[in-house]
């Protein structure tokens, strides 16, 4: 692509009006549709994505477990969320049987300032979620 | 898939011993919110699956959103006790399908 056409069209991009964004009560459906209902605790899982975010096009995440976990817990899912993006669904991952360390590190967009959440399921149903505040400064061009 | 990706993976690994994966996979990651110039929406094209498994085993699969950025990166662990074929698998919107193979030793 010419460097141009490009710039013409980065700049149409941004001057869109504002898609629609997620909305945190959207993100607590969702987790509720991970918990099948229930809330899911805080502990034994977390995440570490940056407070203040200059560009948002690519920030490291990373979601591991905490030292609060039982030594026999197996982790089988992850679930990021993200209550600013346009949706509110990040991914899932799933660790299966060959799994070695439960963690697993990204690079992700955010839209805006926002919370981002990380549910972890474990094999024996429950499940443990963690947030973290991020300060956008400048958004990915998501709209 | 014309660029192969930036791939992680020990070929010796000593059995029990957790061992790290990653894998850069060159993506637009094209969200499907943007439009073009003239206001027509840019199709959504992401890669949606990946997939990471030894011998048929799963180690580490993701389902990925729009909201991971382009060119994705994923890090995530692995144990063997066998040596086999790590076999990293993914697909985009496109419905191009990707896969990498790596011989792993266990020793």
């Amino acid at each position: 692509m010419r460097r141009r056409s490009f710039v013409v069209m980065a700049g149409a991009a941004a001057m869109l009006p504002g898609a629609a964004r997620a909305k945190p009560e959207e993100v607590e459906a969702l987790v509720r549709a991970v918990t099948g209902g229930a809330p899911a605790r805080r502990g034994r899982v977390r995440l570490e994505v940056p407070e203040l975010v200059e560009n948002g096009n690519a920030v490291g995440l990373t979601v591991s477990l905490g030292e609060d976990v039982p030594e026999d817990a197996v982790l089988t899912d992850i679930h990021v969320f993200a209550d600013g993006n346009p949706r509110p669904g990040v991914a899932h991952f799933r660790f299966g049987r060959l799994a070695g360390v439960p963690k697993v590190a990204t690079r992700v967009r955010l839209a805006t300032s926002q919370t981002v959440t990380a549910v972890a399921v474990f094999a024996d149903g429950s499940c443990w979620q963690d947030q973290v505040g991020v300060l956008v400064t400048w958004s990915a061009c998501l709209d | 898939m014309a660029v192969r990706p930036l791939l992680s993976v020990p070929r010796e690994v000593k059995a029990g011993v957790p061992f790290e994966v990653r894998i850069l996979i060159q993506h637009p990651m094209e969200t499907g919110f943007r439009r073009d110039a003239v206001g027509g929406v840019i199709a959504r094209d992401i890669i949606h699956t990946f997939e990471c498994s030894v011998d048929g085993e799963e180690v580490f699969a993701a389902r990925l959103e729009p909201a991971v950025a382009a060119n994705p990166f994923l890090a995530f662990s692995a144990r063997l006790e066998r040596s086999g074929t790590m076999v990293l698998r993914w697909v985009d919107d496109r419905g191009v399908e990707a896969e990498e193979r790596v011989a792993i030793r266990v020793v």
